[in-house]
Order: C-alpha cells, then sequence, then structure tokens
C-alpha cells in the first residue's frame, strides 16, 4: 500500500533485570497511515508505551531492542545513529507524555522551551522565533499567549502545561505524532478539550496520530484503528467501528465490558480474575490461556498466530 | 423517612493567603464554602466535580482531619467537632477512610499484618493472637490471601494494595466509609474488581460511602445519589438515574457531555459549551460562581447568586434557570 507512513516489523523489546529477561514486547507488527489515528490499548504493563517509545528509539535502559524494523521514509529508524535520528525527532515524529508537568522544564519559561525547538532545527532570527512561538501558541487555543510565553510551567494549569506540550510537538509540523495517555492526568472537561483539539489539528495539519491510553472510551471517540496489546502481543487489530461492533478477542471482551456503562451496563461488572503475567517466564501457547474464561486445551498447546478472522479483523485466537 | 447518618450544615472550610514578612492573612481560597448534605443509612453517596472543587476537602472535613471555618457535622446526631479526645477515639472506629492513591497511604516498613492489627489493638485493646485472627479474616474478606499477612505492601500491585487500603478501613467494622477516588490509579478491569467488592461488601455489612470522584460513568454504576460540586458549593444533587436523565444545571450538563462513551457513533462533539476556563476559587463570591463558563448567562447571574431550588423531591440544583 502506498499510504503507509510507518511500519512497524516484528518489533522485540526486552529489559534484562536481576530476576531475567523481561520480553516487554514480542514480535509486534504495527502500521501507520498518512492522516490516520491509530491508537494502542491494554492494561499497564503490556507494552504500549515501550512500542512508542521504540519508534524513536527511545527505550531506556536495561531495556533493548533484540530485533525488528522500523521503516518511515525508505528508512529503518532503528539502524540511524543518533545524529540521524536528532533530525527526525520533533520534526518528523514527535511525542508527548502523560505528565506534562514531568516533561515540561520547570526552570524555563514557557517561551524559552518553545524556542529551543526553531534554534535547535531552523536558522530563524531571534524575534522570527518568537512571532512563530506565539502563533503556535495560539494553535493549541490558548487564550493570552503573551502572558504563558513569559509564565513557567507551575504556572499553569495541567489542561494548559498539556496544551504547551503538544504545542512543541507540532512545532515544526511533524507528519506522525505520538501520544501516550495524553489526557490521563486531566479532568473529563479538559480532556474532552484537548481530545478536540487533537482532532482539529490533525483535521488541519492531515497528521498521523499514534494514541496510546487504557480508556476504551477514549478510543472511541478519537481512534480509526485499533491494536489492543496483551502482555507484549498484538492480540486483535481491526478498524474501531468493527472492534466496539463486533470484538472477538476474549480479552477485548473483557476489557470492555470491565466498563461501566458498556452497553448500557449499571449492574454487575464483569471483571478479568487474575493479573497480567511478568513476560519473564512465558508459556507457551495463549498468553491470556490463565485469565480466559474461554479457555480449552487447544489454546496451550501450541502458540498461536495471528490471522485475518474477516476483513481487516485481525485477532490471536482460536476459538 | 430513612435515618440519617451524617448530618452536615453549613460548613465552611477556608484557607489562609499569608504575605509578606509577617505572614499577614490577606485572603481566602474557600474551598468548601458553605455546604448542606445529609447521608442516609445504606446509601452511597457520590461527591463529583473536577480538581479543586473541595471535593476531598469536604472529605478531610468530614473526618476532622483538617480545621473548619464554621458550620456542623452530626454523626448520629451528635455534632463531631464539639467531642472531647476520647470520644473521638470512639468515632474513628465509625468512620473510616481509604484514599486515591494506596501505595502511598500504607507505611512501607510494616507488614500487612502490622497494619492491620495497629488500630485493633490500640481502639479495641484486644490480645495479639484474637487481633492477628480478626486480621486473617479481614484479608479473606477482601479477597488476598493469609500469607499476605507477612509481606510488605511493595509487594503487591496496585489492585491488591488498594484491597489491603480497604481491608484496614474495615477492620474496626466501621459503619460510613469514605472513598476517595479509590480507584482512579487502577486499570479498568482491576477497577471493576475493586469495584465489585466494595459493593459486595456494602450488603454483606451494611455499610454507607461517601464516593469521591470525577468519573461519573463509575459513580452511575456505583451510587444510588450524587452531589455535583462546583468551587466549594454544591450545585446539583439527585438520585443517580434523575441526575443522567434529567440534569438541570448547566454545569451538570457539561459534566455529563464531557464523559468519553462507547456506545455512541459520534466522533467528537464539538459542543459550544465553553469549558476552558479553569475554575479558580478567588471569584468574587456575590454572584453565580460558574457565571464566566455558562451557556445560558443572563444579566442577573451577575447580581445575585442562586440558592440551592427544589426541583422535585429530591432533587435540588443551585440554578436561576429553574425560576421561570
Amino acid at each position: 500500500m502506498k499510504n503507509i507512513l510507518l511500519e512497524i516489523k516484528n518489533l522485540s523489546v526486552s529489559f534484562f533485570t536481576d530476576y531475567g529477561e523481561i520480553k516487554a514486547v514480542r514480535n509486534l507488527n504495527l502500521t501507520i497511515k498518512k492522516g490516520e489515528t491509530v491508537g494502542i490499548v491494554g492494561e499497564s504493563g503490556c507494552g504500549k508505551t515501550i512500542t512508542a517509545l521504540s519508534i524513536l528509539n527511545l527505550v531506556p535502559a536495561p531495556g533493548k531492542i533484540l530485533q525488528g524494523e522500523i521503516k518511515f521514509e525508505n528508512k529503518n529508524l532503528l539502524s540511524l545513529n543518533n545524529e540521524k535520528l536528532r533530525e527526525i525527532r520533533g520534526k518528523k515524529i514527535s511525542i508527548i507524555f502523560q505528565d506534562p508537568m514531568a516533561s515540561l522544564n520547570p526552570v524555563l519559561k514557557i517561551g524559552e522551551q518553545l524556542s529551543e525547538v526553531f534554534v535547535f532545527h531552523t536558522e530563524l532570527k531571534k524575534d522570527k522565533i518568537k512571532e512563530k512561538v506565539l502563533k503556535l501558541l495560539k494553535n493549541v487555543k490558548i487564550p493570552n499567549p503573551e502572558i504563558v510565553y513569559n509564565s513557567y510551567p507551575h504556572q499553569l494549569s495541567g489542561g494548559m502545561q498539556q496544551r504547551v506540550m503538544i504545542a512543541m510537538a507540532l512545532a515544526l509540523n511533524p507528519k506522525i505524532l505520538i501520544a501516550d495517555e495524553p489526557t490521563t492526568s486531566l479532568d473529563v472537561t479538559i480532556e474532552s478539550e484537548i481530545l478536540k483539539l487533537l482532532y482539529s489539528l490533525k483535521k488541519k495539519y492531515n497528521l498521523s496520530i499514534l494514541f496510546i491510553t487504557h480508556n476504551m472510551a477514549l478510543l472511541s471517540q478519537i481512534a480509526d484503528r485499533i491494536y489492543v496489546m496483551y502482555a507484549g502481543e498484538i492480540v486483535e487489530e481491526a478498524k474501531k467501528e468493527e472492534l466496539f461492533k463486533k470484538p472477538l478477542h476474549p480479552y477485548t471482551k473483557a476489557l470492555l465490558e470491565a466498563i461501566p456503562g458498556y452497553k448500557n451496563n449499571y449492574k454487575k461488572l464483569n471483571y478479568i480474575p487474575g493479573e497480567i503475567p511478568n513476560n519473564i517466564n512465558i508459556l507457551p501457547g495463549c498468553t491470556f490461556y490463565p485469565r480466559c474464561k474461554f479457555g480449552k486445551k487447544i489454546c496451550y498447546e501450541k502458540d498461536i498466530e495471528i490471522f485475518e478472522k474477516s476483513k481487516n479483523h485481525f485477532v490471536r485466537c482460536v476459538l | 423517612m430513612r435515618e440519617k447518618i451524617l448530618e452536615i450544615k453549613n460548613i465552611k472550610v477556608y484557607f489562609p493567603i499569608k504575605k509578606g514578612i509577617l505572614l499577614k492573612t490577606v485572603g481566602y481560597i474557600k474551598a468548601v464554602d458553605g455546604v448542606d448534605l445529609q447521608i442516609y443509612k445504606g446509601e452511597s453517596l457520590a461527591l463529583v466535580g473536577e480538581s479543586g472543587s473541595g471535593k476531598t476537602t469536604l472529605a478531610r472535613a468530614i473526618l476532622r482531619l483538617i480545621p473548619i471555618q464554621s458550620g456542623s457535622v452530626c454523626y448520629n446526631g451528635k455534632n463531631i467537632f464539639n467531642l472531647s479526645k476520647i470520644e473521638l477515639q470512639k468515632l474513628r472506629e465509625k468512620i473510616q477512610i481509604v484514599f486515591q492513591n494506596p501505595f502511598s497511604s500504607l507505611n512501607p516498613r510494616k507488614t500487612v499484618g502490622s497494619i492491620l492489627i495497629e488500630p485493633l489493638i490500640f481502639h479495641k485493646k484486644i490480645k495479639k493472637e484474637t487481633a492477628i485472627k480478626e486480621a486473617v479474616k479481614i484479608l479473606n474478606l477482601v479477597g488476598l490471601k493469609e500469607d499476605a499477612f507477612y509481606r510488605y505492601p511493595h509487594e503487591f500491585s496496585g489492585g491488591q494494595q488498594q484491597r489491603i487500603s480497604i481491608a484496614r478501613a474495615l477492620i474496626l467494622k466501621p459503619e460510613f466509609i469514605v472513598l476517595d477516588e479509590p480507584v482512579s490509579s487502577l486499570d479498568v478491569s482491576i477497577q471493576a474488581q475493586i469495584l465489585n467488592l466494595l459493593k459486595e461488601l456494602q450488603k454483606k455489612l451494611k455499610l454507607t460511602y461517601l464516593f469521591i470522584s470525577h468519573n461519573l460513568s463509575i459513580v452511575r454504576f456505583f451510587c444510588n445519589r450524587i452531589a455535583v460540586l462546583y468551587l466549594g458549593k454544591i450545585v446539583e444533587i439527585a438520585p443517580t438515574e434523575e441526575l443522567f436523565k434529567k440534569p438541570l444545571h448547566p454545569y451538570t450538563k457539561l459534566l455529563l457531555n464531557s464523559i468519553p462513551t462507547i456506545d455512541e457513533k459520534r466522533k467528537i462533539s464539538f459542543n459550544n459549551l465553553k469549558n476552558s476556563d479553569y475554575p479558580t476559587l478567588f471569584y468574587n463570591n456575590s454572584y453565580c460562581k460558574f457565571y464566566y463558563r455558562c451557556q445560558f448567562k443572563m444579566p442577573k447571574c451577575r447580581i445575585n447568586e442562586p440558592n440551592l431550588i427544589k426541583f422535585s423531591k429530591n432533587h435540588l440544583c443551585r440554578c436561576f434557570l429553574l425560576d421561570k
């Protein structure tokens, strides 16, 4: 296909700890098309964030990318050296993190932090840069750009900080924006504002977004295509409408049923017994088998491959 | 008429703003500004609102964990702010709290066992052996194994830690528990486990809950009645289903509109409700606090502050729109 922008092939990431090798991401395949919003959903510890970080080769020690290929504009991002990567980070692919306060520098004013992007990546003059920064702030619908320009991160509310982060990420018109739980630390009202903002910016710049969250409801509003991750693997992939109408994997179903209000259920919630595996000793067969209520003998006898159950709907389950 | 377990009358909690070398008080942040609330036996009352609306402050005031400016909190007819030290200790057995972050509210240097038996020995003055038996019973009740007794909090996952916090709250057999965002730091599937557990326990032990949350879908699942708090004041209070079917206050509508839901086919609704203005507590008190964000504001909203008006039997709302 032509309009594939980013392609992850067979990515495996492991963490080498005192307890053994934690296989955080295993043989993961993922594609992002132009102008598409792709969602990754799963419980904490299932490898969502690590996948996002590996795209920009940011996996922290003791983690290591063992194998795989990340294709972007005919280049394999994993084989680039730091200098080349720096040209892609921020310029072509940028990322926003969950906690805006922790990712902004507390001792620099907002204006200075945003200007850095231009100082580093472009050769604009100082006054030109200021003009650009103010325009950026206006772009993310910050009411008084001049005041925000001269304030420190702690003087802004959480929603405003996240807007600044988005402004910074979009400063150089990247092709892909990775949003790692961008609204988890925010109030519902602010959350819906930020979502609207992301949506309108996406339309405006024809941006591709990789949206990582554990909130299925959020994805149902913003994503086009969704990957469900469990224990470092993709267990289901489908278009949004398809996934919510006809979830196939037991894990996806269970995740949906755990949300109060899904299919107007306000009586008793279904939950998934047990916990996610630690990914050190991976048993053969289905990783979800120990917690699955439909589990059969066949589930643990052999490894299960992901296959196309119906058109564009992939699932890793034998049932 | 159902039996009232707790009655809050016109409670005010102000935090002084101090400035200058002499730390002169130049003003107050009115975190809770005149709240009246009745909590009935056996119900789960939800307190919802954005961060900064005073939910947690109100909960702490109810437990007498912070000093209040004025007002009273009556537990079974007795004002808890007039209690002596010994009476207060007795009260602590009856009212308990579960905090948002289980890890930071459990002592990392103590085993789960000693966390659980300490209140028993202190309050009930019983022997250690009986206390241990009691603690093991509670551990089973919240779905933990007995070997948890000798382990430390960090050895558990977030969901299990929250179970320990709940066990600690239950150990003295309280009647009333304040749940301060008990599930907001947990994954959805774990969240469902904890919510189910709390619901079960309520039935089994006849507990009354005050449930603080900003997640309205959880509240809809969990609670009988909802009080919506905005900048320290209750703006609407109603039974759960009624509030969701017929929200009256513009702020409640805004909150309900902002919940991401799955069943809807819409992508993102571009409603014209203004929700970007973040609430601040420095507002002048003399008019409606929601004025700046309100879609339906009228000139008179700027002059007076509306009172809580009875709309139907159990449905109260603070808005001039109801006057018509």
